[in-house]
């Protein structure tokens, strides 16, 4: 009878005690996604939304397929529609779709979907068929939070028209158990006479991937290679050109623009820096693995992530897949900002300005934003709201397939990462290399003008031609600058010109 | 009846016709002689300036046209060779007949997009099977869909094996209703089979064989999919056609007026070309 009492006393104890833990956990129990953090109160709780009701309402979106960003897309969808009553449809579709599904119902002036997800630089083109976020929204302790490049990237001439619910940018990851292993080091220095380290410059990233290119270095009983990047045309390639010319061409001495001399809106893509930026990346072609020509970003962070190279660059999502807890690579990778160059192009002296350079890249990322003609313009901000919740978006960042990258101050504390079962020291390398590129004064910032598709389609075309080795890199520039200049004129340097100087103030710090 | 009510009955028909073909022909001439686009979301009047582009600034196009008329004339004429010997093995009183008729039939039964991702999948070079069973008996991995040239033929393995059922179940059909008499009459000749192809079989064939060629052509020359999902045109502009380039220029780069130009243009050119290759056909086919 005394033990029974003991029992039930302890029992009562422990309830009392935990209760406030059980109450900000019965979100959590709801929905497992959280069940880490459980809710985390704010405007847009799982708490706060519980109180809405659209019931008998119905919001529409348009996002990517599954899984990146259409699975967090549906899964939020779903918690929505629990939470609030609403019946949210999601349509998914292909990243290349993503664009013109939007677009033509836009300029028909319909708006089949209340949300539309595309990437950032659709900004300018989408501009005037977005609402602006109310004012309501941006000054939430939530957006409060958001850095100040992701609130630029988001936002045009001071106004925020897509929500910031994914935060991109271009660096460095390697594998970590290769670089650091002193055999390694050892076998390399007596090779090449050079130092096996983090590569600094392109020279050095080519150099470390043809060495370790085509053997079994990790002793798995596969060959692995030098480096997985996205070469496919028609796939985001031309944002990975861009990564690799950023170093050579980005020269914090003469501001005024990188993709166009701002003044004289001449194109700048076929000058020397990109040329030789290029010129890199066909010899790359020789230590990518095999079919890696045709490497598009699912290929990209499958291959790199799957623990098939030694390097990659481009968003986060090779990264954080390779950390998740079922990776083969788990805990043997680290992150760098992107190899930088012994020497950056000078466009007004017309030379090379010799000296180390390094310029992160803020690619675009994934964007979302709300039809000006949307019937629901209130329902919509809430999902969105709701979407990039601090519970959801700490649970979305740490899933590589969902493509959710960081993009809020709080994202750069070691603890988020560590919490989910990543090494201290990894956990380290990743924030300090996120924190740099915020912190860089020399960052690049995506083309996002009038007509920004054919500008970057046009360039994808020719650099695919000369990693195909249809043309040489200089020729396949030069194709490609005349193909921006018919663009420009059809489109009116003045309408270009306009727009780009949003992006470079930002560029040139005067934003 | 007088003429009038004879209208009546031909106004349904009519309607459709203006509906179906003619109203989106005139959009589409419309529509080129437009400049829209993402950043002039509106049907102005640029008059011929897209067409002065196409033919003074647009090699690409070219390209891809001369590209996908060798792609689509070689797997028209592989899957007439291999559709006819097809139909010709199972025309014959042959064991398990029926079966072979119905999974010769098979790949076509299958949606091409679907197919097409098992092919990729197949010829992954890194990952793939092909290249592993190469590798199994000693073959260096092949680049498949990376090298120019080899990404070419690629893509005709793969509309070969999606269409040539196609092209045998039309010869098929052909076969089935040839008469009789010149096969007895050739046999009691003593011809040998080879004469009897030559000079019985494939003259009687030859109206059925244009027609399936010239079906095939018009199939083969709208080649997209395929394309879309194997290589995205690539490596570099590899394996563009007409088709997805103009895709890219409509859907991905939002180029309305210009992919309405080529569209176009692309329309007249067919015609032309389909109607001088079906009368050459015709002169060297069929012997009067």
């Amino acid at each position: 009878m005394k033990t029974i009492k003991t029992c039930v006393t302890a029992l009562i104890s422990a309830l009392l005690v935990f209760s406030p833990v059980a109450y900000a956990d019965k979100w959590s129990d709801q929905f497992p996604h959280i069940k880490a953090t459980g809710d985390i109160p704010g405007d847009c709780s799982y708490e706060s939304m519980s109180k809405k009701n659209y019931k008998g309402k119905t919001l529409k979106i348009n996002t990517h397929a599954v899984p990146v960003m259409g699975e967090p897309t549906a899964l939020h969808a779903e918690q929505f529609a629990k939470l609030t009553g609403a019946k949210v449809d999601v349509t998914h579709t292909p990243a290349g779709d993503l664009y013109a599904k939007a677009m033509v119902p836009f300029q028909a002036g319909q708006a089949p979907y209340d949300i539309v997800f595309g990437f950032s630089n659709f900004i300018n083109d989408w501009r005037r068929y977005l609402e602006p976020v109310p004012k309501k929204y941006v000054e939430m302790k939530q957006m409060k939070d958001v850095t100040p490049s992701h609130i630029g990237v988001a936002s045009w001439d001071g106004v925020m028209y897509q929500f910031p619910v994914d935060g991109d940018r271009h660096y460095l990851k390697y594998r970590k158990d290769v670089i650091d292993n002193p055999e390694y080091q050892k076998q390399y220095k007596e090779a090449t006479g050079k130092e096996l380290r983090v590569p600094q410059t392109w020279k050095e990233y080519g150099e470390m991937a043809a060495y370790f290119n085509n053997w079994d270095w990790d002793g798995d009983g596969e060959k692995e290679y030098g480096s997985a990047e996205v070469m496919k045309k028609d796939d985001l390639m031309y944002a990975a050109f861009y990564s690799r010319s950023a170093a050579y061409s980005k020269n914090p001495k003469t501001p005024g623009g990188f993709f166009f001399d701002l003044e004289t809106m001449k194109p700048l893509i076929n000058n020397p820096g990109f040329v030789e930026a290029l010129t890199d990346w066909v010899e790359a072609t020789k230590y990518v693995p095999p079919g890696g020509i045709n490497f598009g970003l699912g290929d990209e962070i499958g291959s790199f992530g799957g623990g098939q190279t030694l390097f990659s660059f481009s968003w986060d999502d090779a990264f954080v897949a390779a950390m998740q807890p079922d990776s083969p690579i788990n805990n043997k990778v680290g992150a760098a900002q992107l190899p930088g160059a012994t020497k950056v192009w000078n466009r007004k002296t017309n030379s090379w300005d010799e000296g180390f350079n390094q310029a992160p890249f803020f690619v675009w990322g994934w964007a979302v934003g709300v039809a000006k003609k949307s019937k629901e313009k209130e329902m919509a901000f809430d999902y969105l709201c709701f979407f990039a919740n601090e519970a959801n978006h700490q649970a979305d960042i740490g899933i590589g397939r969902f493509g959710v990258n960081p993009f809020r101050n709080d994202d750069f504390k070691v603890d988020v990462w560590t919490q989910i079962g990543w090494d201290k020291d990894i956990a380290q390398s990743y924030v300090d290399t996120l924190a740099q590129m915020e912190q860089s004064k020399n960052r690049v910032f995506p083309l996002r003008v009038p007509g920004t598709f054919e500008f970057n389609a046009a360039l994808a075309t020719a650099a695919a031609k000369a990693l195909a080795g249809q043309l040489s890199p200089q020729a396949a520039l030069d194709e490609a600058a005349k193909q921006w200049e018919d663009i420009l004129n059809r489109v009116g340097k003045d309408n270009v010109r306009k727009a780009y100087a949003v992006g470079v103030a930002m560029e040139d710090n005067k934003q | 009846m007088n003429f009038k009510h004879k209208f009546v009955f031909l106004f349904p028909g009519l309607f459709v016709l203006i509906g179906i073909l003619i109203f989106p022909i005139i959009f589409t001439i419309r529509l080129s002689l437009s400049g829209w686009n993402s950043y002039t979301p509106e049907m102005n009047f640029i008059g011929i300036t897209n067409y002065i582009r196409l033919f003074t600034d647009d090699p690409r196009f070219w390209e891809s046209f001369f590209r996908l008329s060798f792609l689509s004339v070689t797997t028209v004429i592989l899957q007439y060779v291999i559709g006819f010997a097809l139909a010709m093995m199972v025309w014959r009183e042959i064991k398990f007949k029926r079966f072979f008729r119905v999974i010769f039939l098979v790949p076509m039964m299958t949606t091409p997009v679907i197919m097409t991702v098992i092919w990729r999948t197949f010829f992954h070079e890194s990952l793939g099977p092909v290249n592993d069973l190469l590798g199994g008996l000693g073959v260096k991995p092949i680049l498949w869909l990376s090298d120019p040239v080899i990404a070419k033929f690629t893509v005709i393995i793969v509309e070969v094996w999606q269409w040539t059922p196609f092209m045998f179940l039309l010869l098929l059909a052909g076969l089935l209703s040839l008469p009789k008499e010149p096969f007895l009459a050739a046999a009691i000749d003593g011809a040998s089979p080879f004469r009897k192809f030559v000079y019985v079989t494939f003259p009687l064939m030859a109206p059925i064989s244009i027609g399936a060629i010239i079906i095939r052509l018009i199939e083969a020359s709208k080649i997209m999919d395929t394309v879309f999902v194997l290589t995205s045109g690539g490596p570099g502009t590899a394996t563009e056609t007409s088709s997805f380039y103009i895709y890219i220029k409509g859907l991905r780069e939002f180029q309305m007026g210009y992919a309405a130009t080529l569209s176009f243009t692309y329309l007249v050119i067919m015609i032309i070309s389909l109607t001088i290759i079906a009368k050459v056909l015709t002169k060297l086919m069929i012997k009067e």
